[in-house]
């Protein structure tokens, strides 16, 4: 069966192909394990576009596949970072509390290790208590189970509700972002339990492996990344092909013609949608261990919309498309906002490409639109045309 | 010959307009029934409350041997119960070839995870060929359905309504646009499907509704103006007068 699947979607061994290179090359050129080309930092910022990509992917077959523009799944990205920014920090403070307690002629109890770790953490908002939330912090299995389980039950219950009214189009956008936005306000507040806009900090460090310098943490962390998202790409290939995926295409170009022939069109969006946030939601965890920090800014509405320009800038209803987008757009946009693009003097006026880089971006997303539908992936449709 | 379906006391109204007026309406199985009417009659509406589409304010519509309400049920429900229906503009996945969508229609389980675990058959396959050929489209099998004439989408509509294998097939304007000769293939594959199921066929061309040669009935202002055999129908001076004499 498998061997069958990957057979009849050559485009999946290619993709394979590529990303397994890809990671070869960093390997072999990154610091702790090659010539020591690529920087620390840079490897960190690959490895956070692997993550951006696989939550593209993400966005892609719900919105380019099944016609659910989404608004939202970025929200389900951050969840997962943040469920597992809270083992994270837990831990951590809890080894430098007990360090500093063990200097102590009298051993500390539980209740003031726990008291030391709760005031070390939330002290930033006038707390020195744990939030009902942070009860499974100390365990990073439970952790690990909620990146999965909060934004599935999220997008579940929303989902739900939302298609079982027949929410479709751009209604369901806004109510997407509207979801989004509320999550964002709420974790904004101090006594949300996580940190307020302080968000959680120190996250690249992980206990356990204080001795490890970054810069192998780093490499491990790409390739974990680059691993989700060759998994994930199966994982989506494997759904999108052969009758789900003729099913959630017809879905996105004729829902009611769908449900004449008989088939639950609920379900199938309730799957997709769930699906995807799951998987944004896992991209989320192994991205901001890389990151460092998570606040509530990064789930705020317009990092979504960004999502889905990635994903039309490199071609929606192709998986390849997104991947591409996201790592082009984002890697140039990390070149243009750090400084890398050189200013442009026009005599009167001077481009700062770190204002204005929004403003191009802005311009090419209304050009793809209007101009290339197809986005970059088209390119390789071409190609592809032409080779036949 | 049992009835199939049955319709009785059926009432819709949309912003105060009668759209279906205590409409009774029976089939049975195996029956070819042609529908006509002037525009506005109800026509469509009368399909919209059939297949789900549409919850009528009042009255029953009854299915099948154990006499289920229809009413209420969703659409997908009722599709799986065995209505299959046409629209008047072709609506094939342009998107994908004619044998996705033959393989979509194709009655199997209907569950995302039933359809994710799918597996090709040798069965499904030949079903696919069967139809492909009864619908006159087995060179079109891999090609796109939006690459396909007007009346090769109609087929492959048909073809769909046939791959769910549904008991009662309802069919709006099935000739509409077509040339002559595909006219006499869509009767011929309608005739065959009548010989087995339910058909009703909503159709505006008289000289097409003759040719199947069927049962009509007329429907005016959202109920049954008049029921027989074409020649009763348009002898019937109040048929002449709504419809015919325009």
């Amino acid at each position: 069966m498998r061997k069958s699947f990957l057979a009849e979607n050559p485009s999946v061994l290619w993709f394979l192909a590529c990303l397994g290179l890809f990671t070869l090359g960093v390997t072999l050129l990154a610091e702790a394990t090659g010539a020591g080309v690529i920087s620390t930092s840079f490897v960190k910022t690959l490895g956070k576009v692997l993550c951006l990509c696989l939550v593209a992917i993400a966005m892609d077959v719900v919105w380019g596949y099944c016609g659910i523009l989404s608004l939202g799944h970025f929200a389900f990205f951050g969840i997962g970072g943040y469920a597992v920014g809270m083992w994270l920090m837990y831990a951590r403070t809890e080894t430098i509390v007990t360090q500093n307690l063990a200097e102590r002629t009298i051993p500390a109890t539980a209740t003031e290790i726990n008291d030391a770790i709760a005031t070390q953490i939330f002290g930033v908002v006038g707390s020195s208590e744990f939030p009902l939330i942070w009860a499974f912090s100390h365990s990073l299995f439970l952790q690990l189970l909620l990146v999965v389980l909060v934004p599935g039950l999220l997008a579940l219950i929303f989902g739900w509700l939302a298609f079982r009214s027949r929410v479709t189009g751009v209604y369901l956008s806004i109510l997407t972002q509207a979801m989004t936005l509320a999550l964002a306000l709420y974790l904004f507040q101090n006594d949300s339990g996580l940190r307020g806009n302080n968000g959680l900090s120190g996250l690249q460090n992980i206990p356990g492996f204080e001795a490890v310098p970054q810069s192998m943490i780093s490499m491990a962390f790409f390739w974990a990344s680059a691993l989700a998202l060759a998994l994930g790409y199966v994982l989506f290939a494997r759904v999108l092909s052969g009758k789900m995926g003729s099913v959630i295409r017809a879905i996105r170009d004729d829902e009611a013609r769908v449900r004449f022939l008989g088939y639950h069109v609920e379900s199938y969006k309730l799957f997709v949608f769930t699906l995807t946030a799951i998987i944004a939601g896992i991209a989320g965890a192994l991205y901001y261990p890389q990151a460092g920090i998570i606040n509530p800014a990064e789930i705020a509405p317009i990092a979504s919309i960004y999502l889905a320009v990635w994903v039309a800038i490199g071609g929606r209803g192709r998986l390849y498309g997104a991947v591409i987008g996201t790592a082009f757009v984002s890697l140039l946009s990390s070149w243009f906002t750090g400084g890398g693009a050189p200013n442009v003097n026009l005599g009167f006026y001077t481009i700062q490409w770190t204002e204005w880089w929004l403003v191009l971006l802005g311009f090419s997303f209304v050009a793809v639109t209007l101009f290339f539908p197809g986005g970059i992936g088209m390119i390789f449709d071409r190609l592809k045309k032409d080779a036949l | 010959m049992s009835t199939l379906l049955e319709l009785s006391g059926v009432s819709v109204s949309f912003d105060g307009f009668k759209a279906i007026n205590n409409l009774a309406f029976q089939i049975g199985e195996p029956e070819m029934r042609a529908i006509i009417g002037p525009n506005g009659a109800g026509k469509t509406t009368f399909m919209d409350i059939i297949t789900g589409k549409t919850k009528p304010d009042e009255g029953r519509v009854l299915w099948g041997e154990k006499s289920i309400n229809l009413i209420g049920k969703s659409e997908s429900m009722i599709a799986r119960e065995g209505i299959g229906r046409k629209f008047q503009k072709p609506t094939v996945f342009e998107d994908q070839t004619v044998r996705e969508n033959l393989a979509m229609a194709l009655k199997n389980p209907r569950g995302p995870f039933e359809v994710l675990f799918y597996r090709k058959s040798a069965e499904g396959a030949a079903r696919i060929e069967a139809l492909a050929e009864e619908i006159n489209l087995t060179e079109q099998l891999t090609r796109k359905a939006g690459e396909l004439s007007h009346g090769q989408k109609q087929w492959l509509e048909i073809g769909m309504l046939l791959a769910q294998d549904p008991r009662l097939l309802l069919v709006d304007e099935p000739a509409a646009g077509m040339t002559p000769a595909e006219r006499e293939k869509t009767t011929e594959i309608l005739v065959e499907a009548a010989k087995s199921r339910a058909v009703v066929v909503v159709e505006h061309d008289m000289e097409f509704v003759r040719r199947l040669n069927c049962k009509v009935t007329v429907l005016h202002e959202g109920s049954v103006l008049a029921e027989g055999s074409i020649d009763h129908v348009t002898q019937d001076p109040e048929v002449i007068d709504v419809y015919l004499g325009r």
